[in-house]
């Protein structure tokens, strides 16, 4: 289905460039794969999550040139040339300070939707729309988390843009641009 | 031996914390092997009949896709229901999918499609035609509450009603105040975020590697060993991660049979993941119609109390939870009758959800006793302090602990409870309306036979292990906290592992006994590695414990040391070294004690405090605030203890104003079978949750003391949400989910 030199592609197949974490990779995709299944199922990265592949529960939230998409709703083929962020390229050795406030404030139980969470609330620090607890909440619902782990979520939320409003984290700014 | 708590009763982070929010930890969908083959589901269109024909040929035709299982050629099976019967299994004939022809629910699985890709099964399924002779399904519960039975077989684990007492009929009658009313619950689903999958590694020569979504392993194991006649040595079921369970990965699920199945018949490894309008077509929350009737004195105290439940089951199995029992101990009530009845649909099984029976049966309950309130004049908290319950008059015992009352005093000061207004429609903020409303919760404390290890490894590093699953539930955490203590370690020197049919067996993660039971077998194996290493140490030439006790010593700091005495202590790793050994090892298993099951009833209770705003001309409800006062004896980890407190109340929330699978009975299906149509709260749905643990000390409900969290938290929730309505609204709503057309009705 897919490969990185193209010579064994079969014929149905699509020649798409994706910079995934920072490393650019030439792969040929079906037209009917999607980004999250390209993800999880091609290049080894199930840390990318489905939990409805219908765009309805966000576990499958990645950043893609800046901006936080479902990744079940967008086709690999739709987004060659595409920089494309996911939960295993928000950090290298430490940990991103959303990851960490994640941690510290126990924002997840079972750990299913928390990849999700952390890209959609990376995306949301930088999209600055959120300046309220209430408006973490709306702009973080389109992340269901199950366990219930929301109050919780706010407060790791809340605790970085906190931090963000004296000096801004240069590993959020670059894992959302 | 005396063992400090260094770490036990702490917030800790989470051991497993890591590998989440970086996207390494694996689910069971997320293991793989080079021969991997994918297959997808087909899902009856029908709830009832059979199938006359299933055309398999375009989908085989599709390069790529290498087999279509279906009722015509899989491969054979058990033939008893013995076999199929796993730890939890109901009374009846579990459900064997693509047995034969029958179609019994909606969305029963009548085919698999194995492929190459995830792409083409999928593609595949899209193309496999089937053909039905099609009967009116009969799947709504109030039609058939008439033929409504006893559950003839009952179901292992869970008490049936207990008996009556007195004579609630003739004690109703003569009560100055009567009330009598029905509740409804509906049908819940439990909607982990994790979708149900498989992963079925092919070995060679039979033997398995299953990767599955379940509560505990060995379930799984048992149940593959029964189906396809294995045995245990070949199948190891590893799943060191589950992303939500709530009783839905309890039982085995068809995805497991359907894997496993392909993966014998093709000699290959497969996966099999449910799609989300897939999780619909097993295991929920049955459909309850209750009556509650009270009958109590001009100032609250009860006189009768009768509590009736009728349950949706399938057609193949009695499925059963404790929903009326409650009734039976919550109160001081002399003269109680208790009913608990099944009615048949053409639904699949029920299955535990969170809480299974308590949520539905309190809910009842909590609602009723907030109209007793309204009904006497008596404040809703003081009328439960009035009808404060002492012993357990259901069975007739005391109870190990009750610090109910803590729970109720602290949570009302916490809530500001004094400063409620009594009447309906009282309270005002701008254009909403303001409730308060509140409600008793209670959950069976539990603990099953667990085994774990313990092994100290050369580098003074600790290993703990058992089967258990973590579910979010902070086991992988609290194991380790309870390890460190016993051995005198630093929290991040011992590590733990689970979730493995290779490890220690342990129960199901479910029923909130993991944390009693799981965690006494890792303190028991501690003691044994303890007394082992004090074993060497005393036996050192000139020791400094020559003639020391194990009872007198304590464990701290690598050394083990004489209480009375600090000076005189051992290293650790200069025992060890005496010994001769490079690790020292312990497996134990811990039993709950029969004779204080005998003498007592265990139970955690909470209090509940909820408020409402209700914008009267929308008919949306918020739940603005609430207070959840937990009684649970030890808390092992304040952080992921408050979690579970927490998730408990959204889902209760949830169950209150949003969840409800809808069965269209004509067709016998559910309608909203997604996320986009069947509601679970989103973090805009959420307000403020407090979560206050009272200090409740138990030393007979289990070795530690605990009484476990993973229920009680949704206990009460709902009652507590409805009751504040009524009280913002003077609308009394008894049919959950308490939705926008029953407020604006
Ligand atoms: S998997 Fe994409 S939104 Fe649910
Ligand atoms: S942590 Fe389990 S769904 Fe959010």
């Amino acid at each position: 289905m897919l490969s990185d030199s193209g010579s064994s592609a079969s014929p149905g197949t699509i020649p798409v460039t994706l910079t995934v974490n920072g490393q650019e990779r030439r792969l040929r995709v079906a037209p009917w794969t999607t980004l999250l299944d390209l993800l999880r199922e091609e290049l080894d990265l199930t840390g990318t999550k489905k939990g409805c592949d219908h765009g309805q529960c966000g576990a499958c939230t990645v950043i893609v040139d800046g901006k936080r998409i479902n990744s079940c709703l967008a086709l690999a083929v739709q987004k060659d040339g595409a920089r494309v962020t996911t939960i295993e390229g928000l950090s290298s050795g430490s940990l991103h300070p959303v990851q960490a406030a994640f941690l510290e404030h126990d924002a997840f139980q079972c750990g299913y939707c928390t990849p999700g969470q952390i890209m959609s609330a990376v995306a949301l620090i930088e999209e600055g729309r959120a300046r309220s607890r209430d408006e973490i909440r709306e702009h973080m619902s389109g992340n269901i988390c199950r366990c219930g782990a929301y109050a919780n979520i706010v407060d790791a939320v809340e605790d970085v843009l906190k931090g963000k409003s004296s000096s801004r984290s240069s590993s959020v700014r670059e894992a959302a641009e | 031996m005396a063992t400090p708590s260094r770490y036990v009763g702490t917030a800790q982070s989470r051991q497993d914390g890591p590998a989440k929010v970086t996207g390494a930890a694996k689910y069971a969908a997320e293991f793989t092997a080079p021969d991997l083959a994918h297959g997808v589901v087909v899902s009856s269109a029908i709830a009832k009949g059979r199938i006359t024909a299933i055309d398999t040929r375009a989908a085989e035709a599709v390069p790529g896709v290498i087999k279509v299982l279906t009722h015509e050629n899989k491969p054979r099976t058990a033939w008893l229901d013995y076999n199929y019967r796993d730890q939890v299994a109901p009374p009846g004939s579990p459900f064997r999918a693509l047995n034969g022809p029958e179609i019994v629910y909606g969305g029963q699985p009548v085919a698999l499609v194995v492929a190459e890709s995830f792409e083409l099964a999928r593609h595949g399924a899209s193309l496999v035609k089937v053909t039905y002779d099609e009967e009116v399904p009969n799947t709504d519960l109030e039609k058939n509450r008439g033929a409504a039975y006893v559950p003839p077989k009952k179901r292992s684990g869970i008490k049936p009603p207990p008996d009556p007492r007195g004579d609630a009929a003739g004690a109703f009658d003569k009560a100055p105040i009567q009330l009598r009313q029905e509740y409804r619950q509906a049908i819940e689903h439990h909607n982990p975020m994790e979708p149900h999958a498989s992963t079925v590694v092919y070995e060679g020569e039979g033997k398995l590697t299953i990767h599955d979504k379940i509560q505990g392993v060995n379930n799984t194991q048992g149940y593959v060993c029964g189906v396809f006649n294995l045995k245990p040595d070949d199948v190891r079921v590893i799943t060191p991660y589950v992303g939500g369970g709530f009783g839905s990965g309890l039982r085995p699920q068809y995805q497991l049979y359907l894997a496993v199945a392909a993966a014998l018949d093709l000699k290959r490894s497969v996966r099999v993941v449910l799609t989300r309008d897939q999780m619909f077509t097993f295991g929920y929350r049955p459909e309850t119609v209750q009556t509650v009737a009270l009958g109590a004195d001009r100032d609250g105290r009860l006189q009768a109390l009768t509590h009736d439940a009728v349950a949706g089951t399938s057609t193949f199995e009695d499925y059963q939870e404790a929903v009326v029992n409650w009734s039976g101990l919550l109160y001081h009530c002399p003269n109680v009758t208790l009913d608990y009845k099944l009615a048949k649909i053409d639904t699949y099984t029920p299955s535990d959800m969170r809480a299974p029976g308590a949520v539905t049966g309190i809910f009842a309950l909590e609602s009723a006793m907030d109209e007793l309130a309204y009904a006497t004049g008596v404040d809703p908290l003081e009328l439960r302090l009035r009808n404060y319950a002492e012993r357990d008059e259901g069975e007739g015992k005391d109870f190990t602990s009750k610090a109910l009352r803590a729970a109720y005093e602290q949570g009302a000061a916490r809530f500001g409870w004094s400063k409620r207004k009594a009447e309906p429609r009282a309270m005002r903020d701008g254009r909403e309306l303001v409730g308060w409303g509140m409600a008793t919760g209670v959950w069976e404390a539990m603990m099953m036979q667990s085994s774990a290890s313990a092994t100290l490894m050369p580098d003074g590093k600790l290993e703990l292990a058992c089967s258990t699953a973590d579910l979010g539930t902070g086991t992988y955490t609290i194991l380790s906290q309870i390890g460190a203590d016993a051995l005198g370690l630093d929290l991040d020197r011992v590590t733990t592992r689970l979730g493995d049919t290779a490890l220690p067996e342990a129960p199901l993660a479910g029923g909130s006994w993991t944390a009693a039971s799981s965690g006494a077998a890792v303190q028991a194996a501690c003691r044994k590695v303890a007394e082992t290493l004090f074993g060497y140490a005393r036996g050192m030439a000139d020791s400094a414990l020559a003639n020391a006790d194990f009872a007198h010593v304590t464990f701290a700091d690598g050394e083990i040391r004489l209480q009375t005495d600090p000076s005189r202590k051992v290293g650790i790793a200069d025992a060890m070294r005496a010994g001769g050994v490079a690790t020292v090892e312990a497996t134990e298993t811990v039993k709950p004690s029969m004779l204080t099951a005998m003498r007592y009833s265990a139970y955690t209770h909470s209090a509940v405090f909820a408020e409402v705003k209700v914008d009267e001309e929308l008919g949306v409800v918020r739940v603005t605030r609430v207070v959840s006062a937990i009684a649970a004896g030890k808390i092992l980890n304040l952080k992921t203890a408050r979690s579970q407190i927490l998730g408990g109340v959204v889902m209760g929330i949830g169950a209150a104003l949003e969840e409800e699978s809808m069965l269209d009975h004509n067709l016998g299906r559910i309608m909203n079978h997604n996320l986009g149509e069947y509601h679970v709260p989103v973090n805009a749905d959420i307000h403020d949750i407090e979560v206050i643990f009272v200090d409740e000390h138990d030393d007979k409900v289990s070795p530690l003391g605990v009484k476990g969290l993973g229920e009680i938290g949704i206990v009460g929730a709902a009652a507590a949400v409805a009751n504040a309505v009524f009280h913002a609204t003077g609308k009394r709503v008894r049919e959950l989910p308490i939705t926008i057309d029953k407020i604006l009705a």
